[in-house]
């Protein structure tokens, strides 16, 4: 009794010191002023003045300020779109390659594997930035295609919001292939016969039978992908242009430009509620696959 | 040997090895020191100097007002110092170990005494203007030979900017800096701490917005000096320094710096020491080796921005001492303006406007 006791309180203990305290934090620092001082927000807690008088002064005006304020708005929106037509994007890159993966011979998957997986042992600071210079005016892409004489004036890619489509779809689709291919190695040839021998097409087949079947690994794949795309804040800074707005990038000045700790704070819990639809979502999409197997 | 003995002599080769790695840990503008000077720092002194640099006073300020930043030295600007000051982010200078003190120049301590009372917690390293920086041969193509190039009417008229465009054009990304030099440009008084007032800086700069290639304080300086931008509203050594790079480069590439005729900002870089720095006591000395007239004025002959130091004037080269763009005339001097800082709430509201200014929306 005692020890699955102990056993049930380390995950709580973890979620409690590492995600509850902190956001306590921060929902608390989301209800106070700012203020010049060390750090720039008031009330800070004083043992002396007791929690009564504490609270008391806790507000939710940062809040408010964000509905009176069309910037923050349409930062979620922009963000929430970024998101989903990279993770559309991402999806469809990602799909074929890891169908590719799946079909190919068993002794060339764990090197299919490997190149896939092999660009996450560079820093992704440096991988965004090697994406700069590929974009750039004067960069390889724009050189190649003038070379190939297919345009006379460079593309002007780099600063776009394309260039952060591309920084994102590259950064994040091992997310999308990976469970995307442990779900279609798993797929058992047979069905697929099955299907064809009963009159289906192939395009058919792969229609009716795989894709239903690789769901649940598609549905896990948009979710890692759409999740941390939606606060992303380094790829649109490099990539993007001052009219890319993300939230991510938006919180970033608040805090950084602006010193506004309470303003950034609220941004940042409206961030996490946004964030939490789709995680419970992608939870329960989790639990009813497990139900499934078992 | 007994754990207690094993203990002592553990503590003491501690103690030494920390003694061995003194250390100084300096926070600076980027492109803003003759880096000879930061050998010559640690040769004289023994003293390991970690040199980090910045290019936006609100990210030190951040880091100031978060505490904990681990630098001995840090230079903000006037303005923010003050507000940094307010704030308790700063310790009072021990004048005791500053035995270079009586180089500074009292003009200058008397226009900084506006942000640090009495000068107790900083001493100026440099100071400049906010103006245009132009490649003079491009804007003249564009604009014909008549460009007002000294001239706030180049970089906030739609037209002339709708034009410049062509060949690129760089904004400071610094609300500090630029809302003061759109207000000046409509007439209104660029130090206004009234939220009215400044909010009328918001149409100037967004009516030209679309023409900005980008917002950045500290790429200019190459962009101008290679020809890939034609104008640049930045700092005056900045400007001078992307000048030279241009001529050393021997690009065809000629870029004059004017401060703006209408008026223009002069602003105090001034260096202080953390509440929490580590290591006051080296931040201490750095601050003195740099008070040396000859070492402040190799700092200003590598930069080309003036500094606060009379005695390091002597050993000025005559192309610094002798640049009214660096060290101003009494004309140019009353034609200059200081900013103070703003308020907290209207400061919220002018980063806001900042904010909205470069996403366009």
């Amino acid at each position: 009794m005692m020890r699955r006791f102990v056993l049930i309180a380390i995950p709580y203990l973890w979620l409690l010191a590492l995600f509850l305290v902190p956001f306590a934090i921060v929902f608390k620092i989301a209800l106070s002023d700012a203020a010049i001082a060390r750090p720039p927000y008031f009330p800070q807690f004083d043992w002396v003045e007791g929690i009564g008088a504490f609270l008391a002064e806790l507000d939710f005006e940062n809040f408010v300020w964000l509905t009176e304020d069309d910037l923050y708005w349409k930062a979620y929106l922009s963000s929430l779109r970024i998101a989903f037509i990279s993770t559309f994007l991402t999806l469809l890159v990602g799909y074929p390659m890891a169908y590719g993966m799946a079909r190919a011979p068993e002794e060339w998957r764990p090197t299919l594997m490997m190149l896939v997986i092999l660009p996450f042992w560079t820093s992704f600071l440096i991988r965004v930035y090697a994406w700069m210079g590929i974009l750039s005016n004067e960069g390889l892409l724009n050189q190649f295609l003038i070379w190939t004489g297919l345009i006379d004036s460079p593309l002007t890619i780099l600063n776009t919001n394309t260039a952060v489509y591309i920084g994102i779809v590259y950064t994040y689709f091992p997310f999308m292939i990976l469970p995307i291919y442990s779900a279609l190695e798993r797929l058992d040839g047979s069905l697929i016969e099955a299907a064809e021998d009963l009159g289906c097409s192939r395009l058919q087949a792969f229609w009716l039978v795989t894709i239903p079947l690789s769901r649940a690994g598609i549905i896990a794949g948009c979710f890692l992908v759409f999740i941390p795309t939606l606060g992303e804040f380094v790829i649109p800074s490099l990539l993007g242009g001052s009219d890319t707005l993300m939230i991510g990038k938006v919180l970033w000045e608040e805090f950084f430009s602006n010193r506004d700790w309470p303003v950034a704070s609220a941004v940042a819990v409206v961030l996490l509620l946004l964030l939490i639809v789709p995680i419970v979502l992608f939870q329960r999409n989790q639990q009813k696959q497990q139900e499934a197997e078992q | 040997m007994t754990l207690k003995t094993m203990t002592l002599t553990a503590i003491v080769a501690l103690s030494s090895a920390a003694a061995v790695a003194e250390e100084v840990r300096v926070y600076n503008w980027s492109d803003y020191i003759d880096e000879d000077l930061l050998t010559k720092f640690e040769e004289e002194t023994g003293i390991d100097l970690i040199y980090d640099v910045f290019d936006s006073n609100e990210l030190l300020e951040t880091k100031m007002l978060a505490g904990g930043s681990g630098y001995d030295v840090v230079v903000p600007t006037g303005s923010f110092l003050a507000r940094q000051i307010q704030a308790g982010a700063f310790q009072p200078l021990d004048k005791s170990k500053l035995s270079n003190a009586a180089n500074m120049w009292e003009v200058i301590e008397d226009r900084t005494a506006r942000y640090d009372p009495d000068n107790v917690y900083s001493i100026n390293y440099m100071w400049g203007t906010t103006g245009i920086g132009a490649n003079l041969a491009k804007v003249k193509e564009v604009l014909g030979d008549d460009a007002p190039i000294d001239s706030l009417d180049l970089v906030f008229n739609p037209d002339n900017m709708a034009k410049l465009a062509e060949c690129g054009v760089y904004f400071l990304d610094a609300p500090d800096e630029m809302i003061p030099a759109a207000l000046k440009y409509i007439g209104e008084d660029p130090n206004s701490m009234d939220a009215d007032v400044v909010a009328k800086a918001e149409p100037v700069l967004t009516a030209v917005r679309p023409h900005v290639k980008k917002f950045h304080s500290s790429e200019y300086i190459n962009a101008l000096a290679n020809g890939d931008i034609c104008v640049a509203f930045g700092w005056s050594g900045d400007i001078l320094q992307a000048r030279d790079r241009a001529a050393e480069a021997d690009n065809g590439v000629e870029i004059v710096y004017n401060a703006p005729k209408e008026g223009a900002l002069m602003w105090f870089d001034q260096m202080a020491i953390p509440v929490d720095a580590p290591n006051p006591e080296a931040a201490h000395k750095f601050l003195n080796f740099i008070m040396e007239a000859q070492n402040m004025a190799a700092a200003s002959n590598y930069v080309y921005y003036a500094n606060g130091n009379k005695a390091s004037q002597e050993f000025l080269e005559e192309d610094v001492i002798g640049d009214p763009a660096i060290y101003p005339n009494e004309e140019t001097l009353q034609n200059l303006y200081i900013k103070e800082a703003y308020p907290p709430k209207v400061q919220r509201k002018a980063t806001r406007m900042w904010t909205k200014v470069k996403s366009g929306t």
